[in-house]
Protein backbone atom coordinates (compact mmCIF):
# COMPACT_ATOMS: atom_id res chain seq x y z
CA UNK A 1 0.00 0.00 0.00
CA UNK A 2 2.97 2.54 0.81
CA UNK A 3 6.46 2.41 0.45
CA UNK A 4 9.45 4.39 1.81
CA UNK A 5 11.34 6.99 -0.93
CA UNK A 6 15.28 5.36 -0.39
CA UNK A 7 17.34 7.56 2.03
CA UNK A 8 20.89 6.31 2.61
CA UNK A 9 22.00 9.36 4.65
CA UNK A 10 19.51 8.30 7.48
CA UNK A 11 20.18 5.52 10.09
CA UNK A 12 18.07 2.36 10.41
CA UNK A 13 16.90 0.96 13.96
CA UNK A 14 15.52 -2.55 14.61
CA UNK A 15 11.74 -2.71 16.03
CA UNK A 16 9.59 -6.22 16.20
CA UNK A 17 6.78 -6.07 14.64
CA UNK A 18 4.24 -8.72 15.49
CA UNK A 19 6.70 -10.66 16.12
CA UNK A 20 9.39 -9.98 13.27
CA UNK A 21 12.37 -8.13 13.54
CA UNK A 22 12.01 -5.61 10.88
CA UNK A 23 14.40 -2.32 9.86
CA UNK A 24 13.10 0.85 10.17
CA UNK A 25 14.89 4.42 9.38
CA UNK A 26 15.13 6.34 12.51
CA UNK A 27 12.43 8.83 12.86
CA UNK A 28 9.70 6.94 11.48
CA UNK A 29 6.54 6.95 13.55
CA UNK A 30 5.46 3.72 14.42
CA UNK A 31 2.18 3.90 12.05
CA UNK A 32 4.25 4.87 9.30
CA UNK A 33 6.29 1.83 9.58
CA UNK A 34 3.36 -0.14 9.92
CA UNK A 35 1.81 0.80 7.22
CA UNK A 36 5.13 0.47 4.99
CA UNK A 37 5.77 -3.17 6.16
CA UNK A 38 2.17 -3.74 4.13
CA UNK A 39 0.35 -4.05 8.17
CA UNK A 40 -3.30 -3.75 6.25
CA UNK A 41 -4.65 -3.05 10.09
CA UNK A 42 -3.38 -1.97 13.02
CA UNK A 43 -6.50 -2.59 15.51
CA UNK A 44 -9.44 -4.49 16.11
CA UNK A 45 -12.44 -1.70 17.74
CA UNK A 46 -13.45 -2.74 21.06
CA UNK A 47 -17.33 -2.47 19.97
CA UNK A 48 -17.70 -4.84 16.77
CA UNK A 49 -14.49 -6.48 16.26
CA UNK A 50 -13.77 -4.38 13.08
CA UNK A 51 -10.87 -3.73 11.47
CA UNK A 52 -8.96 -0.62 11.76
CA UNK A 53 -5.69 1.34 10.09
CA UNK A 54 -4.21 4.53 11.00
CA UNK A 55 -6.77 7.18 9.45
CA UNK A 56 -5.65 11.21 10.24
CA UNK A 57 -1.52 10.37 10.97
CA UNK A 58 -1.63 13.63 13.45
CA UNK A 59 -2.94 12.28 16.10
CA UNK A 60 -6.73 13.55 16.72
CA UNK A 61 -9.03 9.99 15.72
CA UNK A 62 -7.15 7.27 17.76
CA UNK A 63 -7.61 5.17 15.17
CA UNK A 64 -4.22 3.70 14.86
CA UNK A 65 -4.33 2.81 18.86
CA UNK A 66 -1.38 -0.69 19.06
CA UNK A 67 0.28 -1.95 21.64
CA UNK A 68 3.63 -0.90 21.98
CA UNK A 69 6.22 -2.28 24.77
CA UNK A 70 3.49 -4.15 26.45
CA UNK A 71 1.29 -1.27 26.25
CA UNK A 72 -2.32 -0.94 24.89
CA UNK A 73 -4.27 2.03 23.27
CA UNK A 74 -0.22 3.85 22.17
CA UNK A 75 -1.27 6.55 19.29
CA UNK A 76 1.18 4.45 16.81
CA UNK A 77 1.08 7.88 14.55
CA UNK A 78 2.40 10.00 17.40
CA UNK A 79 4.94 7.27 18.54
CA UNK A 80 8.60 6.96 17.03
CA UNK A 81 10.45 4.13 16.70
CA UNK A 82 13.12 3.11 18.90
CA UNK A 83 15.58 -0.02 18.91
CA UNK A 84 14.13 -2.65 20.26
CA UNK A 85 10.56 -1.52 20.34
CA UNK A 86 8.04 -4.13 20.44
CA UNK A 87 5.21 -3.38 18.64
CA UNK A 88 1.93 -5.37 18.38
CA UNK A 89 -1.43 -5.48 16.34
CA UNK A 90 -4.23 -4.31 19.22
CA UNK A 91 -7.21 -6.41 20.06
CA UNK A 92 -10.15 -4.62 20.97
CA UNK A 93 -9.64 -2.27 24.30
CA UNK A 94 -5.92 -3.80 24.71
CA UNK A 95 -4.94 -6.14 27.64
CA UNK A 96 -4.33 -3.25 30.17
CA UNK A 97 -1.61 -5.05 31.75
CA UNK A 98 -0.38 -5.47 28.59
CA UNK A 99 1.65 -8.91 28.23
CA UNK A 100 4.19 -8.35 31.17
CA UNK A 101 6.66 -7.66 28.55
CA UNK A 102 7.03 -3.98 29.28
CA UNK A 103 7.72 -4.20 33.18
CA UNK B 1 10.47 23.87 32.83
CA UNK B 2 9.05 26.75 34.83
CA UNK B 3 5.89 26.77 36.94
CA UNK B 4 5.35 29.48 35.58
CA UNK B 5 5.71 32.01 32.16
CA UNK B 6 4.90 35.49 31.14
CA UNK B 7 3.52 33.77 27.83
CA UNK B 8 2.94 29.80 27.07
CA UNK B 9 2.68 29.20 23.79
CA UNK B 10 0.55 25.95 22.64
CA UNK B 11 1.38 24.90 19.19
CA UNK B 12 4.41 24.94 17.04
CA UNK B 13 3.21 25.82 14.00
CA UNK B 14 3.24 29.10 11.53
CA UNK B 15 1.17 31.28 14.13
CA UNK B 16 3.28 29.44 17.50
CA UNK B 17 6.94 29.81 15.90
CA UNK B 18 6.24 33.18 14.78
CA UNK B 19 4.52 34.75 18.05
CA UNK B 20 7.51 33.21 19.35
CA UNK B 21 9.71 35.52 17.76
CA UNK B 22 8.36 38.17 18.01
CA UNK B 23 7.55 38.40 22.13
CA UNK B 24 10.82 36.95 22.88
CA UNK B 25 12.97 40.06 21.24
CA UNK B 26 11.33 41.67 24.19
CA UNK B 27 13.19 39.70 26.60
CA UNK B 28 9.80 38.07 28.27
CA UNK B 29 9.76 34.98 29.58
CA UNK B 30 8.31 32.38 27.17
CA UNK B 31 7.66 28.95 26.58
CA UNK B 32 6.39 26.79 23.54
CA UNK B 33 4.76 23.38 23.92
CA UNK B 34 4.07 21.06 21.11
CA UNK B 35 3.42 17.29 20.58
CA UNK B 36 5.17 17.23 17.68
CA UNK B 37 9.29 16.44 18.14
CA UNK B 38 10.42 19.13 15.92
CA UNK B 39 9.01 22.46 14.83
CA UNK B 40 6.38 23.51 11.79
CA UNK B 41 3.23 22.16 12.69
CA UNK B 42 1.59 19.79 10.52
CA UNK B 43 1.96 22.06 7.62
CA UNK B 44 6.16 22.25 7.93
CA UNK B 45 6.22 19.14 9.53
CA UNK B 46 9.67 17.51 9.31
CA UNK B 47 11.13 20.54 7.83
CA UNK B 48 14.30 20.45 9.34
CA UNK B 49 15.03 16.94 8.66
CA UNK B 50 13.25 16.53 5.32
CA UNK B 51 16.03 15.39 2.40
CA UNK B 52 16.38 18.50 0.07
CA UNK B 53 15.15 16.14 -2.78
CA UNK B 54 11.71 15.70 -1.15
CA UNK B 55 11.58 18.86 -0.02
CA UNK B 56 11.50 19.92 -3.44
CA UNK B 57 8.95 17.30 -4.87
CA UNK B 58 6.86 18.40 -1.63
CA UNK B 59 6.74 22.10 -3.35
CA UNK B 60 7.93 25.64 -2.60
CA UNK B 61 4.99 26.50 -0.11
CA UNK B 62 6.68 23.46 2.12
CA UNK B 63 10.15 25.28 1.96
CA UNK B 64 8.67 28.73 2.93
CA UNK B 65 8.79 26.99 6.53
CA UNK B 66 12.75 26.83 6.44
CA UNK B 67 13.40 30.10 7.47
CA UNK B 68 10.32 30.62 9.99
CA UNK B 69 11.68 27.38 12.25
CA UNK B 70 15.11 28.95 11.53
CA UNK B 71 14.07 32.24 12.93
CA UNK B 72 12.46 29.77 15.63
CA UNK B 73 15.54 28.18 16.67
CA UNK B 74 17.53 31.37 17.14
CA UNK B 75 15.04 32.70 19.20
CA UNK B 76 14.96 32.59 23.24
CA UNK B 77 12.10 30.61 23.89
CA UNK B 78 12.21 27.77 25.95
CA UNK B 79 10.81 24.91 23.63
CA UNK B 80 9.14 22.04 24.84
CA UNK B 81 8.55 18.87 21.89
CA UNK B 82 6.54 15.99 22.18
CA UNK B 83 4.44 17.59 24.78
CA UNK B 84 0.59 17.09 24.93
CA UNK B 85 -1.34 19.57 26.46
CA UNK B 86 -4.57 18.33 28.17
CA UNK B 87 -5.91 20.96 29.98
CA UNK B 88 -6.67 24.12 29.42
CA UNK B 89 -8.87 27.14 31.78
CA UNK B 90 -9.81 30.14 32.28
CA UNK B 91 -7.50 31.29 35.19
CA UNK B 92 -5.11 30.41 32.69
CA UNK B 93 -3.36 27.06 34.01
CA UNK B 94 -2.38 24.06 31.27
CA UNK B 95 -2.28 20.55 32.03
CA UNK B 96 0.65 18.86 30.30
CA UNK B 97 2.22 15.93 29.89
CA UNK B 98 5.52 15.46 29.26
CA UNK B 99 8.17 12.51 29.20
CA UNK B 100 4.82 10.68 30.55
CA UNK B 101 4.49 12.90 33.49
CA UNK B 102 1.93 15.08 34.11
CA UNK B 103 2.18 19.21 35.16
CA UNK B 104 0.28 22.23 35.51
CA UNK B 105 1.83 25.31 34.57
CA UNK B 106 0.34 29.03 34.55
CA UNK B 107 1.02 31.70 32.52
CA UNK B 108 0.17 35.42 32.39
CA UNK B 109 -0.83 35.29 28.78
CA UNK B 110 -1.68 31.72 26.82
CA UNK B 111 -1.82 31.86 22.94
CA UNK B 112 -3.63 28.93 21.25
CA UNK B 113 -2.26 28.44 18.17
CA UNK B 114 -3.49 24.47 17.73
CA UNK B 115 -3.92 24.44 14.01
CA UNK B 116 -6.58 22.82 11.76
CA UNK B 117 -7.21 19.15 10.95
CA UNK B 118 -8.99 17.57 8.12
CA UNK B 119 -12.77 18.51 8.46
CA UNK B 120 -13.94 14.46 8.96
CA UNK B 121 -17.15 13.66 6.52
CA UNK B 122 -18.51 10.19 7.18
CA UNK B 123 -19.56 7.98 4.16
CA UNK B 124 -20.37 4.87 2.96
CA UNK B 125 -16.96 2.42 4.22
CA UNK B 126 -15.11 5.51 5.28
CA UNK B 127 -13.91 3.41 8.39
CA UNK B 128 -12.17 0.87 6.09
CA UNK B 129 -8.45 -0.05 6.56
CA UNK B 130 -7.16 1.42 3.30
CA UNK B 131 -9.14 4.99 3.50
CA UNK B 132 -7.41 7.55 4.94
CA UNK B 133 -7.92 12.07 5.19
CA UNK B 134 -5.32 13.54 2.31
CA UNK B 135 -3.98 15.15 4.90
CA UNK B 136 -2.27 11.89 6.36
CA UNK B 137 -1.18 10.74 3.09
CA UNK B 138 0.89 14.30 2.85
CA UNK B 139 2.24 14.13 6.52
CA UNK B 140 3.83 10.60 5.60
CA UNK B 141 4.92 11.72 2.65
CA UNK B 142 6.28 14.77 4.90
CA UNK B 143 7.30 13.32 7.46
CA UNK B 144 8.97 9.83 6.56
CA UNK B 145 9.35 9.91 2.40
CA UNK B 146 6.35 7.40 2.53
CA UNK B 147 4.10 7.25 -0.41
CA UNK B 148 1.22 5.19 -2.23
CA UNK B 149 3.32 2.06 -3.63
CA UNK B 150 0.53 0.88 -5.52
CA UNK B 151 -1.61 3.41 -6.66
CA UNK B 152 -4.54 5.48 -5.08
CA UNK B 153 -7.89 7.06 -5.69
CA UNK B 154 -7.73 10.68 -4.36
CA UNK B 155 -11.50 12.02 -3.78
CA UNK B 156 -13.09 14.91 -2.03
CA UNK B 157 -12.98 18.55 -2.70
CA UNK B 158 -10.40 21.38 -1.66
CA UNK B 159 -7.05 23.06 -2.27
CA UNK B 160 -5.12 20.22 -0.77
CA UNK B 161 -6.51 17.19 -3.21
CA UNK B 162 -5.00 19.20 -5.84
CA UNK B 163 -1.72 19.81 -4.11
CA UNK B 164 -0.80 16.15 -3.15
CA UNK B 165 -1.90 15.17 -6.53
CA UNK B 166 0.95 17.12 -7.64
CA UNK B 167 3.37 16.10 -4.76
CA UNK B 168 2.27 12.55 -5.65
CA UNK B 169 3.04 12.67 -9.69
CA UNK B 170 6.51 14.63 -8.41
CA UNK B 171 6.99 11.16 -7.34
CA UNK B 172 6.06 8.78 -9.77
CA UNK B 173 3.01 7.83 -7.68
CA UNK B 174 0.37 6.11 -9.51
CA UNK B 175 -2.88 7.97 -9.50
CA UNK B 176 -5.70 5.92 -10.61
CA UNK B 177 -8.54 8.73 -10.33
CA UNK B 178 -9.16 12.17 -8.80
CA UNK B 179 -13.08 12.55 -7.87
CA UNK B 180 -14.11 15.72 -7.54
CA UNK B 181 -17.19 15.88 -5.83
CA UNK B 182 -17.21 20.36 -5.88
CA UNK B 183 -20.66 20.63 -6.95
CA UNK B 184 -20.90 22.74 -10.69
CA UNK B 185 -23.25 25.07 -9.18
CA UNK B 186 -20.05 25.99 -6.54
CA UNK B 187 -18.32 27.62 -9.68
CA UNK B 188 -20.89 29.93 -10.57
CA UNK B 189 -21.86 30.93 -6.77
CA UNK B 190 -17.90 31.51 -6.19
CA UNK B 191 -17.68 33.77 -9.61
CA UNK B 192 -18.62 36.85 -7.07
CA UNK B 193 -16.29 36.46 -4.94
CA UNK B 194 -13.07 35.59 -7.89
CA UNK B 195 -12.53 39.38 -8.25
CA UNK B 196 -11.33 40.10 -4.80
CA UNK B 197 -9.36 36.97 -5.37
CA UNK B 198 -7.84 37.93 -8.04
CA UNK B 199 -5.89 40.23 -5.99
CA UNK B 200 -4.16 36.91 -4.37
CA UNK B 201 -3.48 35.68 -8.33
CA UNK B 202 -0.31 33.88 -7.42
CA UNK B 203 -2.19 30.96 -5.63
CA UNK B 204 -4.38 31.09 -8.29
CA UNK B 205 -1.54 30.67 -10.90
CA UNK B 206 -0.27 28.00 -8.57
CA UNK B 207 -3.52 26.12 -9.03
CA UNK B 208 -3.91 26.22 -12.60
CA UNK B 209 -0.06 25.31 -12.45
CA UNK B 210 -0.65 22.26 -10.83
CA UNK B 211 -3.75 20.84 -12.64
CA UNK B 212 -2.14 21.66 -16.09
CA UNK B 213 0.72 19.34 -14.58
CA UNK B 214 -1.45 16.70 -13.33
CA UNK B 215 -3.19 16.43 -17.08
CA UNK B 216 0.65 16.02 -18.88
CA UNK B 217 1.10 13.59 -16.75
CA UNK B 218 -1.76 11.68 -17.95
CA UNK B 219 -3.83 11.92 -14.27
CA UNK B 220 -7.58 11.33 -15.00
CA UNK B 221 -9.83 13.79 -12.84
CA UNK B 222 -13.49 13.03 -12.65
CA UNK B 223 -15.34 16.39 -12.35
CA UNK B 224 -18.77 16.64 -10.27
CA UNK B 225 -18.59 13.11 -8.66
CA UNK B 226 -21.33 11.99 -6.27
CA UNK B 227 -22.26 9.04 -3.67
CA UNK B 228 -18.64 7.67 -3.00
CA UNK B 229 -18.57 4.48 -1.53
CA UNK B 230 -15.50 2.85 0.01
CA UNK B 231 -16.13 -1.31 -0.70
CA UNK B 232 -14.71 -4.04 0.92
CA UNK B 233 -15.53 -6.97 3.23
CA UNK B 234 -13.51 -5.62 5.88
CA UNK B 235 -10.49 -4.09 4.15
CA UNK B 236 -10.97 -1.38 1.33
CA UNK B 237 -11.01 -3.10 -2.34
CA UNK B 238 -12.70 -0.42 -4.41
CA UNK B 239 -14.14 3.05 -4.73
CA UNK B 240 -17.49 3.27 -6.20
CA UNK B 241 -18.77 7.06 -7.36
CA UNK B 242 -21.14 8.19 -9.42
CA UNK B 243 -20.71 10.56 -12.23
CA UNK B 244 -23.34 12.27 -14.94
CA UNK B 245 -25.68 9.25 -13.33
CA UNK B 246 -23.60 6.34 -14.19
CA UNK B 247 -21.84 4.36 -11.13
CA UNK B 248 -18.40 2.97 -11.58
CA UNK B 249 -16.06 1.17 -9.82
CA UNK B 250 -11.72 1.13 -9.45
CA UNK B 251 -9.85 -1.01 -7.38
CA UNK B 252 -8.05 0.36 -5.23
CA UNK B 253 -6.74 -0.58 -2.06
CA UNK B 254 -6.02 3.23 -0.88
CA UNK B 255 -8.14 6.34 -1.03
CA UNK B 256 -7.30 9.59 0.12
CA UNK B 257 -10.46 12.22 1.09
CA UNK B 258 -10.52 15.57 1.66
CA UNK B 259 -13.39 17.73 2.72
CA UNK B 260 -11.63 20.99 3.60
CA UNK B 261 -9.99 22.00 6.99
CA UNK B 262 -11.20 23.00 10.19
CA UNK B 263 -10.10 24.50 13.14
CA UNK B 264 -8.90 22.11 16.27
CA UNK B 265 -11.05 23.68 19.17
CA UNK B 266 -10.90 21.16 21.93
CA UNK B 267 -8.60 23.43 24.05
CA UNK B 268 -10.68 26.99 23.77
CA UNK B 269 -13.97 24.94 23.78
CA UNK B 270 -12.44 23.07 27.47
CA UNK B 271 -11.28 26.43 28.64
CA UNK B 272 -14.78 27.78 28.02
CA UNK B 273 -13.86 30.35 25.27
CA UNK B 274 -17.14 31.50 23.36
CA UNK B 275 -17.28 29.85 19.91
CA UNK B 276 -19.15 30.65 16.99
CA UNK B 277 -20.13 28.66 13.80
CA UNK B 278 -18.95 29.84 10.74
CA UNK B 279 -20.98 29.11 8.08
CA UNK B 280 -18.89 30.54 5.41
CA UNK B 281 -15.75 27.93 6.52
CA UNK B 282 -18.39 25.36 7.82
CA UNK B 283 -17.40 24.81 11.34
CA UNK B 284 -17.23 26.71 14.62
CA UNK B 285 -14.11 28.93 15.26
CA UNK B 286 -13.32 30.58 18.62
CA UNK B 287 -14.80 34.06 18.75
CA UNK B 288 -12.03 36.70 18.64
CA UNK B 289 -10.88 40.28 18.01
CA UNK B 290 -8.44 41.44 15.86
CA UNK B 291 -5.60 41.05 18.07
CA UNK B 292 -6.85 37.29 18.88
CA UNK B 293 -8.51 37.94 22.20
CA UNK B 294 -10.94 35.82 22.84
CA UNK B 295 -13.53 35.66 25.64
CA UNK B 296 -11.65 34.41 28.37
CA UNK B 297 -9.03 38.19 29.44
CA UNK B 298 -5.55 36.18 28.71
CA UNK B 299 -6.38 33.81 26.03
CA UNK B 300 -5.41 34.59 22.64
CA UNK B 301 -5.85 32.93 19.71
CA UNK B 302 -4.06 32.80 16.07
CA UNK B 303 -3.47 30.69 13.29
CA UNK B 304 -5.92 28.48 11.53
CA UNK B 305 -7.22 27.33 14.91
CA UNK B 306 -8.70 30.73 15.57
CA UNK B 307 -10.47 30.22 11.51
CA UNK B 308 -9.03 28.99 8.72
CA UNK B 309 -6.89 31.29 7.07
CA UNK B 310 -3.64 29.15 5.44
CA UNK B 311 -0.30 29.49 6.25
CA UNK B 312 1.46 32.33 5.07
CA UNK B 313 -1.66 34.12 7.02
CA UNK B 314 -1.11 32.23 10.11
CA UNK B 315 2.52 33.33 10.48
CA UNK B 316 1.37 36.99 10.23
CA UNK B 317 -1.62 36.62 12.41
CA UNK B 318 0.69 34.67 15.32
CA UNK B 319 2.72 37.69 14.84
CA UNK B 320 0.07 39.89 16.20
CA UNK B 321 -0.71 37.86 18.96
CA UNK B 322 2.60 37.72 20.14
CA UNK B 323 2.72 41.84 19.60
CA UNK B 324 -0.95 42.15 22.05
CA UNK B 325 0.78 39.61 24.33
CA UNK B 326 3.60 42.08 24.82
CA UNK B 327 1.54 44.92 25.32
CA UNK B 328 -1.21 42.69 27.63
CA UNK B 329 2.06 42.07 29.63
CA UNK B 330 2.61 45.90 29.65
CA UNK B 331 5.83 46.08 27.60
CA UNK B 332 4.66 47.40 24.53
CA UNK B 333 2.02 50.48 25.06
CA UNK B 334 -0.38 50.56 22.65
CA UNK B 335 1.01 53.23 20.14
CA UNK B 336 4.01 50.96 19.82
CA UNK B 337 2.13 47.78 19.47
CA UNK B 338 -0.24 49.62 16.49
CA UNK B 339 2.83 50.85 15.15
CA UNK B 340 4.64 47.47 14.31
CA UNK B 341 1.16 46.04 13.74
CA UNK B 342 0.53 48.17 10.47
CA UNK B 343 2.64 45.94 7.86
CA UNK B 344 2.10 42.47 9.49
CA UNK B 345 -1.44 43.20 9.27
CA UNK B 346 -1.74 44.35 5.92
CA UNK B 347 0.42 40.94 4.67
CA UNK B 348 -2.28 39.10 6.81
CA UNK B 349 -5.06 40.98 4.68
CA UNK B 350 -3.59 40.06 1.41
CA UNK B 351 -2.98 36.54 2.10
CA UNK B 352 -6.36 36.64 2.62
CA UNK B 353 -8.08 37.77 -0.08
CA UNK B 354 -8.02 34.28 -1.56
CA UNK B 355 -10.27 32.95 1.16
CA UNK B 356 -13.84 33.92 0.43
CA UNK B 357 -13.34 32.59 -3.38
CA UNK B 358 -12.04 29.52 -2.11
CA UNK B 359 -14.49 29.07 0.62
CA UNK B 360 -17.20 29.29 -1.66
CA UNK B 361 -15.55 27.17 -4.66
CA UNK B 362 -14.77 24.85 -2.55
CA UNK B 363 -17.72 24.62 -0.06
CA UNK B 364 -18.98 21.14 0.24
CA UNK B 365 -23.10 20.71 -0.05
CA UNK B 366 -24.98 19.48 2.81
CA UNK B 367 -25.99 16.45 1.69
CA UNK B 368 -22.60 15.57 1.92
CA UNK B 369 -21.82 16.89 5.33
CA UNK B 370 -25.18 15.29 6.33
CA UNK B 371 -25.20 11.90 4.61
CA UNK B 372 -28.60 10.46 4.50
CA UNK B 373 -26.91 6.67 4.47
CA UNK B 374 -28.85 5.33 7.68
CA UNK B 375 -26.31 2.55 7.69
CA UNK B 376 -22.83 4.90 7.85
CA UNK B 377 -20.86 4.96 11.14
CA UNK B 378 -20.44 8.47 12.07
CA UNK B 379 -19.18 8.42 15.12
CA UNK B 380 -15.75 6.30 14.48
CA UNK B 381 -14.71 5.37 17.84
CA UNK B 382 -18.55 3.98 19.35
CA UNK B 383 -19.61 3.38 16.24
CA UNK B 384 -22.79 4.38 16.29
CA UNK B 385 -24.27 5.21 12.59
CA UNK B 386 -26.19 8.47 11.18
CA UNK B 387 -29.78 6.21 11.41
CA UNK B 388 -29.26 5.76 14.95
CA UNK B 389 -28.20 10.15 15.84
CA UNK B 390 -31.51 10.65 13.16
CA UNK B 391 -33.42 8.52 15.23
CA UNK B 392 -32.17 10.68 18.53
CA UNK B 393 -33.45 13.32 16.89
CA UNK B 394 -36.56 11.94 16.08
CA UNK B 395 -37.14 11.21 19.51
CA UNK B 396 -37.20 15.02 20.27
CA UNK B 397 -33.21 15.29 20.93
CA UNK B 398 -32.06 18.78 18.82
CA UNK B 399 -28.68 19.19 20.13
CA UNK B 400 -25.42 17.50 19.38
CA UNK B 401 -24.70 17.52 23.24
CA UNK B 402 -28.23 15.58 23.73
CA UNK B 403 -27.75 13.35 20.97
CA UNK B 404 -24.12 12.36 22.69
CA UNK B 405 -25.91 11.92 25.90
CA UNK B 406 -28.58 9.49 24.38
CA UNK B 407 -26.19 7.24 21.95
CA UNK B 408 -22.95 7.22 23.40
CA UNK B 409 -21.80 9.41 20.04
CA UNK B 410 -18.80 11.28 20.89
CA UNK B 411 -17.42 9.33 23.68
CA UNK B 412 -14.77 7.42 22.99
CA UNK B 413 -10.85 8.00 22.95
CA UNK B 414 -11.24 10.59 20.17
CA UNK B 415 -13.86 12.30 22.09
CA UNK B 416 -15.84 13.73 19.73
CA UNK B 417 -13.07 15.18 17.36
CA UNK B 418 -13.73 12.72 14.53
CA UNK B 419 -17.89 13.33 14.70
CA UNK B 420 -18.58 16.43 15.97
CA UNK B 421 -18.90 18.64 12.55
CA UNK B 422 -20.77 15.85 10.89
CA UNK B 423 -23.32 14.93 13.80
CA UNK B 424 -23.67 18.93 13.86
CA UNK B 425 -24.56 18.54 10.25
CA UNK B 426 -26.73 15.69 10.74
CA UNK B 427 -28.58 17.27 13.65
CA UNK B 428 -29.48 20.10 11.85
CA UNK B 429 -31.02 18.11 8.84
CA UNK B 430 -32.90 15.94 10.60
CA UNK B 431 -34.24 18.94 13.49
CA UNK B 432 -34.80 21.12 10.29
CA UNK B 433 -32.85 23.76 12.54
CA UNK B 434 -29.70 25.96 11.60
CA UNK B 435 -26.01 24.18 11.68
CA UNK B 436 -25.39 27.27 13.90
CA UNK B 437 -28.15 26.36 16.74
CA UNK B 438 -27.44 22.53 17.33
CA UNK B 439 -24.39 23.33 19.68
CA UNK B 440 -20.95 21.58 19.72
CA UNK B 441 -19.84 19.20 22.09
CA UNK B 442 -19.09 20.55 25.21
CA UNK B 443 -15.10 19.87 25.73
CA UNK B 444 -13.82 19.04 29.49
CA UNK B 445 -10.46 18.07 30.62
CA UNK B 446 -8.46 16.21 30.17
CA UNK B 447 -8.97 16.69 26.37
CA UNK B 448 -6.59 14.28 25.41
CA UNK B 449 -6.84 10.67 26.94
CA UNK B 450 -4.73 10.28 29.82
CA UNK B 451 -3.75 6.66 31.85
CA UNK B 452 -3.87 7.28 35.61
CA UNK B 453 -0.48 6.55 36.13
CA UNK B 454 0.11 9.74 33.96
CA UNK B 455 -2.08 11.82 35.74
CA UNK B 456 -0.71 10.56 39.24
CA UNK B 457 2.25 11.93 38.24
CA UNK B 458 1.01 15.52 38.82
CA UNK B 459 2.50 17.38 41.16
CA UNK B 460 2.46 21.32 41.17
CA UNK B 461 5.73 21.25 43.54
CA UNK B 462 7.92 19.20 40.88
CA UNK B 463 10.12 21.74 39.85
Amino acid sequence: MFKQLTNNQIETVEVILNGQKVQVPQGTTVAAMALTQGLRFTRTTPVSNSKRAPFCMMGVCYDCLMSIDGKANQRACATYVQNGMKIETQQGVGSALGDGSGE
Amino acid sequence: MNNHYQLLIIGGGPAGLAAATVATSHGISCALLDEQPAPGGQIYRSIESAPEQRAKKLGSEYQHGQDLVAEFRKCDADYFPRTQVWSLNAQLEVGILHDDKSKIISADQILVASGAMERPVPFPGWTLPGVMQAGAGQILFKSAGVIPSDGVVLAGSGPLLLLLAWQYINCGVDIKAILDVTPFSNYLLSLPKLPRALLAHHYLTKGLVYQKDLTLAGVSTKFGVSNIKAEGDDLLQSVRYRHFGREHTIETDLLLTHFGVIPHIWLTQAAGCEHQWDSSQQCWRPQHDQWGNTSIEGIIVAGDGAGINGARSAEHAGRLAGLQALFALGILTPAERDKQSVNVRKWMQDERHIRPFLESYFAIPQTILATDDNDTIVCRCEEITAGQIREAVKNGHHSSNDVKFMTRCGMGPCQGRQCANAVAHIVADAGGQAVSLTSHYRGRPPVTPLTLEQLATLSKEDA
